[in-house]
Protein backbone atom coordinates (compact mmCIF):
# COMPACT_ATOMS: atom_id res chain seq x y z
CA UNK A 1 0.00 0.00 0.00
CA UNK A 2 1.57 3.72 -0.61
CA UNK A 3 -0.64 4.95 1.80
CA UNK A 4 1.93 6.59 4.42
CA UNK A 5 2.34 4.84 7.81
CA UNK A 6 1.16 6.51 11.37
CA UNK A 7 3.75 8.52 12.84
CA UNK A 8 6.87 5.82 12.73
CA UNK A 9 8.23 5.09 16.24
CA UNK A 10 11.19 6.34 14.80
CA UNK A 11 12.03 8.82 12.21
CA UNK A 12 15.48 8.61 11.12
CA UNK A 13 16.86 11.29 9.19
CA UNK A 14 19.90 13.80 8.71
CA UNK A 15 21.20 16.95 10.11
CA UNK A 16 22.89 18.87 7.92
CA UNK A 17 24.84 21.78 9.26
CA UNK A 18 25.06 25.26 6.48
CA UNK A 19 27.62 26.72 9.28
CA UNK A 20 30.18 24.81 8.08
CA UNK A 21 29.42 22.91 4.88
CA UNK A 22 32.71 23.80 2.59
CA UNK A 23 30.91 22.51 -0.58
CA UNK A 24 33.59 20.01 -1.36
CA UNK A 25 31.27 17.57 -3.07
CA UNK A 26 33.00 14.53 -1.26
CA UNK A 27 29.85 13.25 0.18
CA UNK A 28 28.01 13.21 -3.23
CA UNK A 29 30.86 11.31 -4.41
CA UNK A 30 31.01 8.92 -1.64
CA UNK A 31 27.49 8.60 -2.14
CA UNK A 32 27.36 7.38 -5.47
CA UNK A 33 30.09 5.70 -4.43
CA UNK A 34 28.70 3.26 -2.18
CA UNK A 35 24.94 3.37 -4.11
CA UNK A 36 25.96 2.16 -7.24
CA UNK A 37 26.73 -1.65 -5.69
CA UNK A 38 24.36 -1.65 -3.19
CA UNK A 39 20.24 -1.26 -2.76
CA UNK A 40 18.77 -1.89 -6.01
CA UNK A 41 20.16 -0.88 -9.59
CA UNK A 42 23.57 0.81 -10.25
CA UNK A 43 22.78 4.46 -10.71
CA UNK A 44 24.28 4.85 -14.51
CA UNK A 45 25.79 7.31 -16.42
CA UNK A 46 24.87 8.27 -20.06
CA UNK A 47 28.12 9.54 -22.14
CA UNK A 48 30.28 9.97 -19.20
CA UNK A 49 33.61 10.66 -20.82
CA UNK A 50 31.97 12.34 -23.70
CA UNK A 51 31.06 15.62 -24.35
CA UNK A 52 27.29 15.60 -22.49
CA UNK A 53 28.09 13.58 -19.33
CA UNK A 54 24.98 12.72 -17.67
CA UNK A 55 24.22 10.52 -14.22
CA UNK A 56 22.30 9.70 -11.97
CA UNK A 57 22.43 11.35 -8.44
CA UNK A 58 21.48 11.03 -5.20
CA UNK A 59 22.63 13.82 -3.51
CA UNK A 60 24.17 16.94 -4.96
CA UNK A 61 25.60 20.04 -3.80
CA UNK A 62 24.28 23.47 -4.51
CA UNK A 63 26.00 26.37 -3.85
CA UNK A 64 23.97 29.95 -3.03
CA UNK A 65 25.20 33.43 -2.22
CA UNK A 66 23.71 34.41 1.15
CA UNK A 67 23.69 38.34 2.04
CA UNK A 68 22.37 38.40 5.51
CA UNK A 69 19.59 41.00 6.72
CA UNK A 70 21.19 43.78 9.24
CA UNK A 71 18.72 45.05 12.36
CA UNK A 72 16.82 46.84 10.19
CA UNK A 73 15.81 43.76 7.77
CA UNK A 74 18.00 45.28 5.53
CA UNK A 75 20.38 43.63 2.75
CA UNK A 76 23.57 43.64 4.30
CA UNK A 77 25.96 43.18 1.30
CA UNK A 78 29.45 43.76 3.89
CA UNK A 79 28.42 40.21 4.99
CA UNK A 80 27.96 37.79 1.64
CA UNK A 81 28.54 34.78 2.08
CA UNK A 82 28.26 31.47 0.36
CA UNK A 83 26.29 28.63 1.63
CA UNK A 84 27.10 25.38 0.39
CA UNK A 85 23.89 23.46 0.35
CA UNK A 86 23.86 19.74 0.15
CA UNK A 87 20.13 18.08 -0.68
CA UNK A 88 18.81 15.10 -0.86
CA UNK A 89 16.03 13.14 0.03
CA UNK A 90 14.25 14.96 3.47
CA UNK A 91 12.72 11.52 4.28
CA UNK A 92 9.24 13.49 4.76
CA UNK A 93 6.52 12.78 7.48
CA UNK A 94 3.74 14.04 4.36
CA UNK A 95 5.55 12.22 1.87
CA UNK A 96 3.57 13.32 -1.39
CA UNK A 97 5.77 10.87 -3.83
CA UNK A 98 4.70 8.07 -1.48
CA UNK A 99 1.00 8.66 -2.33
CA UNK A 100 0.83 8.99 -5.84
CA UNK A 101 2.70 6.27 -6.79
CA UNK A 102 -0.15 3.94 -8.86
CA UNK A 103 1.99 0.35 -8.34
CA UNK A 104 3.09 0.66 -4.63
CA UNK A 105 6.59 0.72 -5.75
CA UNK A 106 7.53 3.88 -3.36
CA UNK A 107 6.83 2.89 0.38
CA UNK A 108 7.71 4.91 3.69
CA UNK A 109 8.83 1.98 6.47
CA UNK A 110 6.57 2.18 9.55
CA UNK A 111 9.21 0.58 11.84
CA UNK A 112 11.86 3.82 11.05
CA UNK A 113 10.20 6.28 8.95
CA UNK A 114 12.68 5.97 5.31
CA UNK A 115 11.03 6.04 2.08
CA UNK A 116 12.29 3.61 -0.20
CA UNK A 117 11.06 2.24 -4.05
CA UNK A 118 10.94 -0.96 -4.76
CA UNK A 119 12.62 -1.40 -7.61
CA UNK A 120 10.89 -4.84 -8.90
CA UNK A 121 7.41 -2.73 -8.70
CA UNK A 122 8.50 0.58 -9.80
CA UNK A 123 7.39 1.13 -13.64
CA UNK A 124 9.15 4.32 -14.20
CA UNK A 125 6.17 6.75 -14.76
CA UNK A 126 8.00 9.70 -13.21
CA UNK A 127 4.90 11.29 -11.16
CA UNK A 128 6.95 10.59 -7.49
CA UNK A 129 9.49 12.92 -8.87
CA UNK A 130 7.00 15.47 -9.87
CA UNK A 131 5.35 15.59 -6.53
CA UNK A 132 8.82 16.04 -4.79
CA UNK A 133 9.11 19.67 -4.47
CA UNK A 134 12.99 18.95 -3.57
CA UNK A 135 13.98 17.43 -6.88
CA UNK A 136 15.22 14.31 -4.43
CA UNK A 137 14.29 11.43 -6.56
CA UNK A 138 15.95 11.13 -10.23
CA UNK A 139 14.89 8.20 -12.94
CA UNK A 140 17.71 6.14 -13.85
CA UNK A 141 18.11 6.13 -17.87
CA UNK A 142 19.29 2.59 -18.06
CA UNK A 143 17.18 0.94 -15.55
CA UNK A 144 14.41 2.90 -16.22
CA UNK A 145 13.02 3.02 -12.59
CA UNK A 146 13.27 5.41 -9.82
CA UNK A 147 15.95 6.38 -7.61
CA UNK A 148 16.29 8.09 -4.43
CA UNK A 149 18.51 8.20 -1.24
CA UNK A 150 17.78 5.25 0.82
CA UNK A 151 19.57 6.77 4.02
CA UNK A 152 21.86 3.94 3.48
CA UNK A 153 20.01 1.63 4.54
CA UNK A 154 22.21 -1.42 3.64
CA UNK A 155 24.99 0.17 6.19
CA UNK A 156 22.50 1.40 8.95
CA UNK A 157 21.97 -1.61 10.06
CA UNK A 158 24.48 -3.80 8.43
CA UNK A 159 26.16 -5.95 11.22
CA UNK A 160 28.84 -6.97 8.55
CA UNK A 161 30.36 -3.49 9.12
CA UNK A 162 32.07 -2.22 11.58
CA UNK A 163 29.93 -0.26 14.47
CA UNK A 164 31.54 3.31 13.22
CA UNK A 165 30.67 2.36 9.49
CA UNK A 166 26.78 1.71 10.26
CA UNK A 167 25.81 5.43 9.04
CA UNK A 168 24.89 6.84 5.94
CA UNK A 169 27.71 7.11 3.11
CA UNK A 170 27.46 11.13 2.92
CA UNK A 171 27.76 11.13 6.91
CA UNK A 172 30.80 9.26 7.43
CA UNK A 173 32.54 10.91 4.34
CA UNK A 174 31.87 14.54 5.60
CA UNK A 175 35.52 15.80 5.99
CA UNK A 176 33.91 18.99 7.89
CA UNK A 177 31.55 17.23 10.11
CA UNK A 178 28.31 18.91 8.37
CA UNK A 179 26.32 15.96 8.30
CA UNK A 180 24.98 13.90 11.30
CA UNK A 181 22.55 11.37 11.08
CA UNK A 182 20.02 10.16 13.84
CA UNK A 183 16.75 9.29 15.20
CA UNK A 184 14.88 12.68 15.01
CA UNK A 185 11.84 11.28 16.66
CA UNK A 186 13.51 10.79 19.78
CA UNK A 187 14.53 14.25 21.51
CA UNK A 188 17.31 12.91 23.51
CA UNK A 189 19.12 11.94 20.86
CA UNK A 190 22.14 14.33 19.37
CA UNK A 191 20.41 15.31 16.57
CA UNK A 192 17.24 16.54 18.17
CA UNK A 193 19.22 18.34 20.27
CA UNK A 194 21.89 20.18 17.67
CA UNK A 195 18.64 20.95 16.29
CA UNK A 196 16.84 22.49 19.25
CA UNK A 197 20.43 24.45 20.36
CA UNK A 198 21.07 25.71 16.85
CA UNK A 199 17.33 26.51 15.43
CA UNK A 200 17.17 23.71 12.89
CA UNK A 201 14.58 24.24 10.08
CA UNK A 202 12.33 22.52 7.40
CA UNK A 203 12.75 23.27 3.44
CA UNK A 204 10.09 24.41 1.95
CA UNK A 205 7.55 24.20 5.06
CA UNK A 206 4.65 25.83 3.21
CA UNK A 207 4.68 22.84 1.02
CA UNK A 208 3.19 20.43 3.70
CA UNK A 209 5.28 18.08 3.56
CA UNK A 210 7.02 17.65 7.05
CA UNK A 211 10.40 16.71 5.59
CA UNK A 212 12.43 14.87 8.57
CA UNK A 213 15.90 15.91 7.52
CA UNK A 214 16.63 19.69 9.25
CA UNK A 215 19.19 22.15 8.13
CA UNK A 216 21.16 24.03 10.30
CA UNK A 217 21.34 27.91 9.44
CA UNK A 218 24.78 29.35 9.13
CA UNK A 219 26.04 31.15 12.43
CA UNK A 220 26.32 34.67 12.39
CA UNK A 221 29.86 35.35 11.57
CA UNK A 222 31.93 36.87 14.62
CA UNK A 223 31.29 40.80 14.91
CA UNK A 224 28.30 40.72 12.42
CA UNK A 225 24.63 40.82 13.41
CA UNK A 226 22.81 37.65 13.61
CA UNK A 227 19.05 38.09 12.18
CA UNK A 228 16.83 38.91 14.64
CA UNK A 229 18.54 37.79 17.69
CA UNK A 230 19.42 41.90 18.77
CA UNK A 231 23.04 41.32 19.13
CA UNK A 232 24.11 44.47 20.15
CA UNK A 233 27.56 44.44 18.84
CA UNK A 234 27.39 44.95 15.23
CA UNK A 235 30.37 46.23 13.62
CA UNK A 236 30.69 46.78 9.77
CA UNK A 237 33.19 44.87 8.08
CA UNK A 238 33.68 47.43 5.93
CA UNK A 239 34.91 49.48 9.31
CA UNK A 240 37.12 46.86 9.72
CA UNK A 241 38.67 46.51 6.23
CA UNK A 242 39.99 50.48 7.58
CA UNK A 243 43.17 51.46 8.31
CA UNK A 244 43.58 50.50 12.02
CA UNK A 245 45.49 53.39 14.44
CA UNK A 246 48.43 52.24 15.71
CA UNK A 247 50.10 52.36 18.81
CA UNK A 248 53.07 52.50 20.66
CA UNK A 249 56.37 52.53 18.84
CA UNK A 250 55.17 52.03 15.83
CA UNK A 251 52.84 54.44 16.18
CA UNK A 252 55.32 57.02 16.87
CA UNK A 253 56.90 55.54 13.92
CA UNK A 254 54.24 56.43 11.56
CA UNK A 255 53.48 59.76 12.80
CA UNK A 256 57.40 60.61 12.45
CA UNK A 257 57.34 59.35 9.06
CA UNK A 258 54.36 61.03 8.05
CA UNK A 259 55.58 64.23 9.39
CA UNK A 260 58.41 63.87 6.59
CA UNK A 261 56.52 63.92 4.32
CA UNK B 1 7.37 20.44 -17.03
CA UNK B 2 8.75 18.33 -19.78
CA UNK B 3 5.72 17.92 -22.65
CA UNK B 4 5.87 14.36 -23.42
CA UNK B 5 4.41 13.22 -26.77
CA UNK B 6 2.72 10.05 -25.21
CA UNK B 7 1.10 12.25 -22.31
CA UNK B 8 0.16 14.71 -24.53
CA UNK B 9 -1.42 12.38 -26.30
CA UNK B 10 -3.16 10.49 -24.18
CA UNK B 11 -4.92 12.93 -22.70
CA UNK B 12 -6.48 14.76 -25.55
CA UNK B 13 -7.26 11.48 -27.52
CA UNK B 14 -8.25 9.82 -24.31
CA UNK B 15 -10.30 12.99 -23.18
CA UNK B 16 -12.20 12.95 -26.42
CA UNK B 17 -13.18 8.99 -26.78
CA UNK B 18 -14.48 9.25 -23.03
CA UNK B 19 -16.65 11.94 -24.26
CA UNK B 20 -17.66 10.30 -26.95
CA UNK B 21 -18.40 6.85 -25.20
CA UNK B 22 -20.22 9.33 -22.82
CA UNK B 23 -22.35 10.73 -25.06
CA UNK B 24 -23.06 7.28 -26.55
CA UNK B 25 -23.72 6.23 -23.27
CA UNK B 26 -26.45 8.72 -22.47
CA UNK B 27 -27.90 8.88 -26.29
CA UNK B 28 -28.01 4.97 -25.86
CA UNK B 29 -29.42 5.01 -22.28
CA UNK B 30 -32.58 7.26 -23.67
CA UNK B 31 -33.43 4.31 -26.36
CA UNK B 32 -32.02 6.11 -29.44
CA UNK B 33 -29.27 4.09 -30.22
CA UNK B 34 -29.14 0.06 -30.55
CA UNK B 35 -25.87 -1.16 -30.53
CA UNK B 36 -27.20 -3.97 -33.18
CA UNK B 37 -26.74 -1.56 -35.55
CA UNK B 38 -24.81 1.20 -34.62
CA UNK B 39 -21.56 -1.05 -33.06
CA UNK B 40 -19.50 0.85 -34.81
CA UNK B 41 -19.98 4.20 -32.98
CA UNK B 42 -19.19 2.54 -29.84
CA UNK B 43 -16.10 1.00 -31.42
CA UNK B 44 -14.64 4.47 -32.89
CA UNK B 45 -15.20 5.97 -28.62
CA UNK B 46 -13.43 2.34 -27.38
CA UNK B 47 -10.75 2.72 -30.14
CA UNK B 48 -9.47 6.80 -29.21
CA UNK B 49 -9.98 6.12 -25.27
CA UNK B 50 -7.97 2.16 -25.67
CA UNK B 51 -5.11 3.85 -28.29
CA UNK B 52 -4.96 7.29 -25.59
CA UNK B 53 -4.57 4.33 -22.84
CA UNK B 54 -1.54 2.81 -24.79
CA UNK B 55 0.24 5.74 -25.36
CA UNK B 56 0.61 6.80 -21.83
CA UNK B 57 2.56 3.71 -21.34
CA UNK B 58 4.89 4.25 -24.21
CA UNK B 59 6.00 7.11 -21.52
CA UNK B 60 6.93 4.80 -18.67
CA UNK B 61 10.87 3.33 -17.79
CA UNK B 62 9.62 -0.31 -17.61
CA UNK B 63 6.04 -0.58 -19.23
CA UNK B 64 6.17 -4.29 -19.15
CA UNK B 65 5.02 -3.65 -15.27
CA UNK B 66 2.02 -1.21 -16.56
CA UNK B 67 -0.15 -3.66 -14.82
CA UNK B 68 0.65 -3.19 -11.33
CA UNK B 69 -0.80 0.42 -11.47
CA UNK B 70 -3.85 -0.48 -10.93
CA UNK B 71 -2.87 -1.58 -7.73
CA UNK B 72 -3.14 1.50 -5.40
CA UNK B 73 -6.32 2.75 -6.29
CA UNK B 74 -6.95 3.73 -2.16
CA UNK B 75 -4.43 6.35 -2.38
CA UNK B 76 -3.10 7.08 -5.85
CA UNK B 77 -4.93 9.27 -8.59
CA UNK B 78 -3.05 7.58 -11.62
CA UNK B 79 -4.12 4.10 -10.14
CA UNK B 80 -7.48 5.15 -10.11
CA UNK B 81 -7.17 7.30 -13.34
CA UNK B 82 -6.10 3.44 -14.62
CA UNK B 83 -8.65 0.79 -12.37
CA UNK B 84 -11.84 3.74 -13.93
CA UNK B 85 -10.58 3.86 -17.50
CA UNK B 86 -10.20 -0.22 -17.53
CA UNK B 87 -13.22 -0.91 -15.79
CA UNK B 88 -15.44 2.03 -18.19
CA UNK B 89 -14.12 1.12 -21.62
CA UNK B 90 -14.73 -2.83 -20.23
CA UNK B 91 -18.18 -2.01 -19.15
CA UNK B 92 -19.30 -0.34 -22.13
CA UNK B 93 -17.35 -2.81 -24.63
CA UNK B 94 -19.67 -5.90 -22.31
CA UNK B 95 -22.99 -3.27 -22.89
CA UNK B 96 -22.23 -2.91 -26.53
CA UNK B 97 -21.46 -6.48 -27.69
CA UNK B 98 -24.44 -7.36 -25.52
CA UNK B 99 -26.29 -5.76 -27.95
CA UNK B 100 -24.96 -6.66 -30.93
CA UNK B 101 -25.77 -10.13 -30.21
CA UNK B 102 -28.87 -9.24 -28.84
CA UNK B 103 -29.00 -9.47 -25.22
CA UNK B 104 -30.39 -6.39 -24.53
CA UNK B 105 -29.28 -4.86 -21.25
CA UNK B 106 -30.73 -2.14 -19.24
CA UNK B 107 -30.75 1.20 -20.47
CA UNK B 108 -29.95 2.17 -17.36
CA UNK B 109 -26.37 1.27 -18.33
CA UNK B 110 -25.70 4.40 -20.00
CA UNK B 111 -26.24 6.66 -17.39
CA UNK B 112 -23.64 4.66 -15.34
CA UNK B 113 -21.17 4.27 -18.20
CA UNK B 114 -21.71 8.42 -18.70
CA UNK B 115 -20.72 9.04 -15.00
CA UNK B 116 -17.73 6.52 -15.05
CA UNK B 117 -16.34 8.44 -18.34
CA UNK B 118 -16.74 11.92 -15.93
CA UNK B 119 -15.00 10.37 -13.42
CA UNK B 120 -11.97 8.54 -15.72
CA UNK B 121 -11.57 12.02 -17.13
CA UNK B 122 -11.91 13.69 -13.74
CA UNK B 123 -9.02 11.41 -12.75
CA UNK B 124 -6.60 11.80 -15.40
CA UNK B 125 -6.80 15.72 -14.31
CA UNK B 126 -6.39 15.00 -11.01
CA UNK B 127 -2.87 13.53 -11.65
CA UNK B 128 -1.46 16.87 -12.74
CA UNK B 129 -3.62 19.07 -10.38
CA UNK B 130 -2.89 16.96 -7.15
CA UNK B 131 0.65 18.52 -7.39
CA UNK B 132 1.17 21.35 -5.36
CA UNK B 133 4.86 21.77 -6.19
CA UNK B 134 3.34 23.01 -9.58
CA UNK B 135 1.65 26.17 -8.78
CA UNK B 136 -0.20 26.34 -12.15
CA UNK B 137 -1.90 23.05 -12.41
CA UNK B 138 -2.88 22.67 -8.78
CA UNK B 139 -6.25 24.45 -9.26
CA UNK B 140 -9.80 23.07 -9.27
CA UNK B 141 -9.97 24.82 -12.95
CA UNK B 142 -7.85 21.34 -14.04
CA UNK B 143 -10.12 18.99 -14.25
CA UNK B 144 -12.71 21.48 -15.14
CA UNK B 145 -10.17 22.05 -18.87
CA UNK B 146 -9.93 18.43 -19.29
CA UNK B 147 -13.84 17.89 -18.54
CA UNK B 148 -14.50 20.84 -21.28
CA UNK B 149 -12.40 19.32 -23.22
CA UNK B 150 -13.73 15.81 -23.39
CA UNK B 151 -16.88 17.36 -23.80
CA UNK B 152 -16.30 19.46 -27.14
CA UNK B 153 -14.12 16.25 -28.81
CA UNK B 154 -16.72 14.49 -27.86
CA UNK B 155 -19.50 16.32 -28.73
CA UNK B 156 -17.75 17.45 -32.36
CA UNK B 157 -17.00 13.61 -32.81
CA UNK B 158 -20.55 13.00 -32.02
CA UNK B 159 -21.84 15.38 -35.16
CA UNK B 160 -19.09 13.58 -37.20
CA UNK B 161 -20.63 10.15 -36.65
CA UNK B 162 -24.34 10.48 -35.27
CA UNK B 163 -25.83 13.56 -36.35
CA UNK B 164 -29.30 12.44 -36.10
CA UNK B 165 -31.00 15.42 -34.11
CA UNK B 166 -31.68 18.91 -34.46
CA UNK B 167 -29.55 21.36 -32.81
CA UNK B 168 -26.76 19.09 -32.21
CA UNK B 169 -24.15 21.14 -34.51
CA UNK B 170 -25.48 24.13 -31.98
CA UNK B 171 -24.92 22.25 -28.67
CA UNK B 172 -21.52 21.31 -30.16
CA UNK B 173 -21.03 25.21 -30.46
CA UNK B 174 -22.07 25.68 -27.11
CA UNK B 175 -19.72 22.93 -25.80
CA UNK B 176 -16.93 24.66 -28.15
CA UNK B 177 -17.38 27.92 -25.77
CA UNK B 178 -17.85 26.50 -22.40
CA UNK B 179 -14.73 24.39 -22.80
CA UNK B 180 -12.42 27.73 -24.07
CA UNK B 181 -14.22 30.13 -21.52
CA UNK B 182 -13.00 27.68 -18.58
CA UNK B 183 -9.64 27.22 -20.39
CA UNK B 184 -9.79 31.25 -20.59
CA UNK B 185 -10.24 31.28 -16.85
CA UNK B 186 -7.46 28.41 -16.58
CA UNK B 187 -5.33 30.99 -18.63
CA UNK B 188 -5.95 33.79 -16.65
CA UNK B 189 -4.95 32.51 -13.33
CA UNK B 190 -2.15 30.65 -14.66
CA UNK B 191 -0.11 34.09 -15.50
CA UNK B 192 -0.57 34.97 -11.93
CA UNK B 193 0.87 31.24 -10.65
CA UNK B 194 4.14 31.60 -10.96
CA UNK B 195 7.02 29.30 -9.33
CA UNK B 196 6.89 31.85 -6.37
CA UNK B 197 3.16 32.23 -6.32
CA UNK B 198 2.65 29.11 -4.02
CA UNK B 199 4.97 31.14 -0.92
CA UNK B 200 7.88 29.02 -2.18
CA UNK B 201 11.02 31.08 -3.35
CA UNK B 202 15.04 30.89 -2.87
CA UNK B 203 15.07 31.08 0.35
CA UNK B 204 12.45 29.11 1.77
CA UNK B 205 13.96 26.31 -0.80
CA UNK B 206 17.17 26.76 1.12
CA UNK B 207 16.04 27.32 4.55
CA UNK B 208 17.37 31.09 4.48
CA UNK B 209 14.13 32.45 4.79
CA UNK B 210 14.14 35.74 7.16
CA UNK B 211 18.20 34.90 7.50
CA UNK B 212 19.16 36.52 4.17
CA UNK B 213 18.74 37.42 0.93
CA UNK B 214 19.62 34.58 -1.27
CA UNK B 215 20.42 33.96 -5.08
CA UNK B 216 22.15 31.06 -7.30
CA UNK B 217 25.99 31.09 -7.10
CA UNK B 218 26.73 27.85 -8.96
CA UNK B 219 24.85 24.84 -9.68
CA UNK B 220 25.76 21.28 -8.73
CA UNK B 221 26.93 20.26 -11.71
CA UNK B 222 27.70 21.71 -15.32
CA UNK B 223 25.58 19.69 -17.18
CA UNK B 224 22.03 18.60 -17.80
CA UNK B 225 20.61 15.93 -15.56
CA UNK B 226 17.13 14.37 -15.06
CA UNK B 227 15.55 17.20 -13.29
CA UNK B 228 16.41 19.70 -14.84
CA UNK B 229 14.94 17.78 -18.61
CA UNK B 230 11.78 17.07 -16.26
CA UNK B 231 10.82 20.27 -14.08
CA UNK B 232 13.12 23.01 -15.53
CA UNK B 233 12.11 22.81 -18.64
CA UNK B 234 11.73 25.94 -20.85
CA UNK B 235 12.30 25.31 -23.89
CA UNK B 236 9.68 27.29 -26.39
CA UNK B 237 7.70 29.50 -23.31
CA UNK B 238 9.45 32.46 -25.42
CA UNK B 239 6.46 31.45 -28.30
CA UNK B 240 3.75 31.06 -25.45
CA UNK B 241 1.55 33.64 -26.54
CA UNK B 242 1.60 32.71 -29.97
CA UNK B 243 1.45 29.01 -29.41
CA UNK B 244 -2.00 30.21 -27.94
CA UNK B 245 -3.09 32.29 -30.81
CA UNK B 246 -2.72 28.59 -32.84
CA UNK B 247 -4.16 26.73 -30.52
CA UNK B 248 -7.11 28.91 -30.11
CA UNK B 249 -7.41 29.29 -34.21
CA UNK B 250 -7.29 25.82 -34.71
CA UNK B 251 -9.22 24.24 -31.27
CA UNK B 252 -11.61 26.90 -31.65
CA UNK B 253 -12.65 29.35 -34.39
CA UNK B 254 -11.86 26.99 -37.20
CA UNK B 255 -14.26 24.30 -35.87
CA UNK B 256 -16.77 26.47 -34.59
CA UNK B 257 -16.77 28.06 -37.95
CA UNK B 258 -16.72 24.11 -40.01
CA UNK B 259 -20.16 23.84 -37.41
CA UNK B 260 -21.45 26.42 -38.93
CA UNK B 261 -20.82 25.33 -42.13
CA UNK B 262 -21.83 21.89 -41.98
CA UNK B 263 -25.42 23.33 -41.48
CA UNK B 264 -26.00 24.74 -44.61
CA UNK B 265 -23.75 22.54 -47.04
CA UNK B 266 -24.29 18.94 -48.60
CA UNK B 267 -21.81 16.67 -47.52
CA UNK B 268 -20.79 17.45 -44.12
CA UNK B 269 -19.53 14.23 -43.01
CA UNK B 270 -16.32 15.69 -44.62
CA UNK B 271 -16.68 19.12 -43.09
CA UNK B 272 -16.97 17.55 -39.72
CA UNK B 273 -13.86 15.42 -40.05
CA UNK B 274 -11.85 18.31 -41.03
CA UNK B 275 -14.14 20.01 -37.58
CA UNK B 276 -12.75 17.20 -35.33
CA UNK B 277 -9.29 17.02 -36.85
CA UNK B 278 -8.34 21.05 -36.50
CA UNK B 279 -10.08 20.81 -32.97
CA UNK B 280 -7.83 17.57 -31.99
CA UNK B 281 -4.81 19.87 -33.60
CA UNK B 282 -5.66 22.80 -31.33
CA UNK B 283 -5.74 20.61 -28.22
CA UNK B 284 -2.39 19.16 -28.43
CA UNK B 285 -1.19 22.66 -28.64
CA UNK B 286 -3.19 23.65 -25.92
CA UNK B 287 -1.35 20.34 -24.26
CA UNK B 288 1.58 21.54 -25.38
CA UNK B 289 1.61 24.38 -23.26
CA UNK B 290 -0.26 22.71 -20.00
CA UNK B 291 2.79 21.13 -20.06
CA UNK B 292 6.17 23.21 -21.14
CA UNK B 293 4.25 26.61 -19.52
CA UNK B 294 3.76 24.65 -15.66
CA UNK B 295 7.20 25.66 -13.37
CA UNK B 296 7.71 23.38 -10.40
CA UNK B 297 9.54 24.67 -7.52
CA UNK B 298 12.56 22.36 -7.72
CA UNK B 299 14.17 25.22 -10.70
CA UNK B 300 14.26 27.16 -7.63
CA UNK B 301 17.47 25.03 -6.96
CA UNK B 302 18.30 25.84 -10.02
CA UNK B 303 18.24 29.24 -10.07
CA UNK B 304 15.14 30.23 -11.48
Amino acid sequence: MTTLPIEPPKKLGLVIDLDICVGCHACAVNCKEWNTGGYGNALSDQDPFGADPAGTWLNRIHSFEAVPFDDAGQPAPQDARIVHFPKSCLHCDDAPCVTVCPTGASYKRSEDGIVLVNEDACIGCGLCAWACAYGAREMDAEAGVMKKCTLCVDRIYNENLPEEDRQPACVRSCPANARHFGDLADPFSDVSKMVALRGGVDLMPEQGNRPVNKYLPPRPKSGTQACGSGQSEHVSLLKMAETPQAEGFVGWLDHALSKLG
Amino acid sequence: MHPAKSVIFFTTISGAGFGLIALLALTAGMGHISWGKSWELAAVGLALAVSGLISSTFHLGNPQRAWRAVTQWQSSWLSREGVLAVFTCGLFGLWVVAGMVGYALPDMLGYVVAGLCVLTVFATAMIYAQLRPVPRWHTWLTPAIYLGFSLSSGMLLMVMLHPHYDGMAGGALGCLAIAWAVKALWWMRAAKADVRSGGSDTATATGLAGYADVRLFEKPHMTKNYLMKEMVFVVGRKHANKLRMIALLLGAAVPASLLGLSLVIDGHVFVMVLAVATHLAGLFVERWLFFAEAEHVVSLYYGR
